[in-house]
């Protein structure tokens, strides 16, 4: 295993917070060979359970043990006071990954600390990071934002998982700790992914810098996918699992990408045609993106195929519009979505969704039509830019039959192909001046 | 039940009109109408009730105007059907002769019958009529009774008249809706036949042509016997489609034309007439030109009679109508339709006169009636059917059967 290991690269895990450990322990479970990992939470029982192999507790006599209580400010204040502890386990890291669920205080108060620390140490700073469920509320959604947009700052790319595409994924019936480590075990495909495409000797490398390039500047709109497969057409599976991911909107994504890099990994007979199907695939739906190829072996994955992709959006965008765009959207549809389980008692009061700056206009009028395919639109998730809701539908064209006159109802009088119900003279092409 | 029973309806429930006719079997044998009734009809296309309701009135007011004139009371009729899904063919039955004296005896007979009558149908079909054709014993054609002869291989051939049997239902449903009975369902083309033809133009071979409203029915005899029939569900109410769509006019004003200027032949001396008329009650004028009326009406009767006549030169019956072609129906009005036909088929064409049964001569010489009228014919045949060999039994059995079949 070390041998096929990259041996410049030095790669390091942080999961803080609940989210961030709950996610560090599901990558730590696939051991990944020279990663090491350190787990960041005041909860020591949830310190307790991880396997991480460095745990920093944040718990002071700040707020004697009590946590932080959701309050970002407190998850702040904890890290800063550690700071110099954070920054010593981020030194000689080559790059840094940030895992943390956003909403929460440890998460969103301690992430970007801690993403400040690993830049100060010269690292690449890459966050994953979970955003809460819609029917969280609005204000761990805020709470969510502001932390996502702390971490921007100080790390190289942010990529966003938000939670509630998990819902797609998951039936009804679905319990609470399933759909959890359904959304843990998708971020940590794509983050053992990401780490593949680094660490493994590639067939065809991708270049430290390849992924900088493609992560500078996108921040939020990073998206991450992975899937695989193995059988006798595993690269077409694997292609259609990726379209089919969440994230990627059935290929949405990767059109609106700027820049996206896809890597490919499998055992030792990885052939030239598979790579060639993912590319055609990616390539033919990435419009004008740059693209970046990775090819890697990896005995551990046996006959499966793995793809990572990681497409990175419009970032020029992104810096002209002081919101991110994705958890404003999310916003909009909490609101509309599922006004229910939002009116719970025990969730606070959404006094402002929308910041006072906005003008918000009135709801445009729209057809019956028009209603439903809005409603299915967001019943299928897609939270992908404005573009794509801007995006024109064409609707489909009723088919219309001549009338018949008199014989509409009747079935018709077809002989030799000729249907006789036409008058004789139009069937002959008789001409009356 | 006794004195009704020589009363015999034939109903036709067209797609311009429903026509009660009311015949009367004398004790002799001889029948006589006595009463006819019709409505203009609603609810049914191409021959076939698309609205039941419309089309229960319109039976209801022709079988009450029929009641009125004959002065009976109606209880059970001879249904007359047509539309596009009923077809003839023709199939062949072998039976051999396996007796050790090669006498053919009625078994055969039934056989060799019951062979040439299973026919495959699709399921939804149902038979109408299955007409027995003539016997060919060995080889030689034309017996008529083959009993008692002698020979080896017994063939037959059968017409068969079928239909969709939920099609036919329809207007079975309709009637007894009414409280009337059906005694049996009939092929219109058949009908229109029996009103219409001698026995001796029967012999001679002969073509009957009903231009109904909706649907076209035909009928061929030769040597006496049926030998082909069928429908082409085109008639009247396609010209009138065809005018309206072709003179731009509504449905109505495009019937009123037809029948009031019409031909199945462009007539020259027309060029360039035109016929005007109130477009509505604004009393705003409008014409249309009769060249053009006449030139998309003779098109589509033309047609029509062009798809009938390859049909039964499909069938190889064209040089077997020695007494020519006979039309009736609505249609038979038609100025110079006689001509038409002529030029088609090539053969001596009359409008058929329903001069086979006595009654009011003036009433019953109407084209329009001849289908009801031989349905009232096909109905006298069925009560008269078994020749009495023993008076006595046979009418306790016909008694019992009448019964049984009302009940």
């Amino acid at each position: 295993m070390n041998i096929a290991q990259n041996p410049n690269l030095s790669i390091r895990f942080f999961g803080v917070g609940n989210a961030g450990v709950a996610m560090l322990n599901v990558i730590l479970a696939r051991e990944l060979p020279g990663a090491t990992c350190v787990a960041i939470n005041t909860d020591e029982a949830s310190l307790a359970d991880s396997n991480a192999s460095e745990k920093v507790s944040l718990e002071s006599k700040l707020f004697r043990g009590m946590g932080t209580g959701g309050d970002p400010e407190r998850g702040r204040e904890l890290a800063e006071e550690q700071f110099g502890q954070l920054k010593s386990l981020c030194e000689g890291a080559q790059v840094v990954f940030v895992m943390a669920g956003l909403g929460g205080g440890v998460g969103s108060g301690a992430a970007p600390v801690l993403a400040r620390a690993a830049k100060d140490c010269g690292a690449l700073v890459i966050g994953f990071v979970a955003l809460p469920f819609d029917l969280e509320g609005a204000r761990r959604m805020r709470q969510a934002e502001r932390a996502q947009e702390a971490l921007r700052e100080f790390s190289d790319g942010v990529v966003c998982w938000p939670n509630q595409k998990v819902f797609n994924l998951i039936g009804e019936n679905s319990t609470v700790a399933e759909t959890l480590r359904s959304a843990n075990i998708r971020m940590a495909d794509g983050v053992c992914g990401l780490w593949r495409i680094l660490a493994r000797r590639g067939l065809m490398d991708v270049q430290f810098p390849d992924l900088c390039g493609v992560l500078r500047d996108a921040h939020a709109e990073a998206v991450f996918a992975a899937a695989e497969a193995d059988g006798d057409n595993r690269a077409g599976v694997a292609v259609e699992k990726l379209l089919a991911h969440p994230l990627t909107d059935g290929g949405e994504a990767l059109k609106e990408a700027r820049a996206v890099l896809v890597g490919i990994a499998a055992g030792s007979q990885l052939t030239m045609a598979e790579v060639g199907k993912v590319m055609e695939a990616v390539n033919s739906r990435c419009g004008d993106a740059r693209v970046f190829l990775g090819a890697a072996e990896d005995e551990s994955l046996g006959n499966r195929l793995v793809v990572t992709v990681v497409a990175a959006g419009a970032g020029e965008l992104e810096k002209v519009e002081p919101e991110p765009p994705a958890p404003v959207r999310r916003r909009v549809r909490t609101s509309a979505d599922q006004p229910g389980l939002l009116d719970g008692e025990f969730l606070e009061k959404r006094s402002t969704p929308r910041p006072r700056s906005r003008f918000v206009a009135a709801n445009p009028e729209m057809s019956q039509d028009e209603v439903q395919q809005l409603a299915e639109r967001r019943a299928s998730g897609s939270t992908r830019g404005r573009k794509a809701t801007n995006k024109m539908h064409q609707g489909q064209l009723p088919l219309e039959i001549v009338s018949k006159g008199r014989f509409e109802k009747s079935e018709p009088t077809i002989r030799d192909g000729q249907d006789l119900d036409v008058p004789t003279f139009v069937r002959r092409n008789m001409v009356f001046n | 039940m006794f004195d009704s029973s020589s009363i015999i309806v034939g109903l036709e429930i067209g797609t311009s009109k429903v026509c009660a006719v009311v015949g009367e079997m004398s004790d002799e044998g001889v029948l006589n109408i006595i009463g006819i009734g019709q409505s203009k009809s609603n609810g049914v296309r191409k021959s076939e009730i698309v609205d039941s309701p419309a089309a229960e009135q319109a039976v209801r007011d022709a079988i009450v105007q029929a009641e009125t004139m004959a002065d009976c009371e109606i209880h059970s009729v001879y249904l007359g059907v047509s539309g596009g899904h009923v077809r003839g063919f023709t199939n062949h039955g072998v039976h051999p002769v396996v007796s050790a004296d090669r006498e053919i005896m009625q078994d055969d007979v039934d056989d060799a019958v019951k062979n040439a009558k299973s026919v495959n149908l699709p399921a939804e079909n149902s038979i109408l009529h299955a007409i027995r054709q003539h016997f060919v014993v060995d080889g030689q054609q034309g017996v008529t009774n083959p009993v008692g002869m002698l020979g080896a291989r017994l063939e037959v051939d059968v017409h068969v008249v079928h239909g969709v049997t939920n099609r036919v239902h329809n207007a079975v449903r309709a009637v007894k809706g009414l409280q009337l009975e059906v005694e049996s369902v009939v092929f219109n083309g058949l009908a229109a036949s029996l009103a219409i033809l001698t026995n001796e133009q029967k012999e001679m071979g002969a073509l009957v042509i009903d231009l109904g409203g909706g649907t076209t029915n035909y009928a061929v005899y030769a040597d006496g016997i049926i030998k082909h029939t069928g429908v082409l569900a085109v008639g009247g109410d396609h010209v009138t489609n065809d005018l309206a769509f072709g003179l731009k006019l509504p449905l109505g004003r495009a019937e009123a034309l037809k029948i009031e200027h019409g031909s199945a032949l462009f007539d020259e001396t027309v060029a360039g007439q035109e016929i005007t008329f109130d477009r509505d009650a604004s009393g705003a004028k409008r014409s249309v030109c009769k060249e053009h009326l006449q030139r998309i009406m003779a098109a589509r009767m033309e047609e029509t009679f062009q798809w009938i006549a390859e049909d039964i030169d499909r069938a190889g019956l064209l040089n077997y109508l020695g007494s020519g072609v006979f039309l009736c129906g609505g249609g038979a009005r038609i100025p110079r339709i006689a001509d038409l036909a002529t030029q088609t088929f090539g053969l001596p064409v009359s409008l058929g006169r329903t001069n086979c049964i006595s009654g009011n001569k003036a009433v019953l010489d109407h084209p329009e009636f001849a289908t009801a009228i031989g349905l009232v014919r096909f109905g006298s045949f069925q009560q008269s059917k078994p020749a009495p060999r023993n008076p006595i039994t046979h009418t306790v059995k016909s008694t019992l059967t009448n019964l049984f079949r009302r009940g």
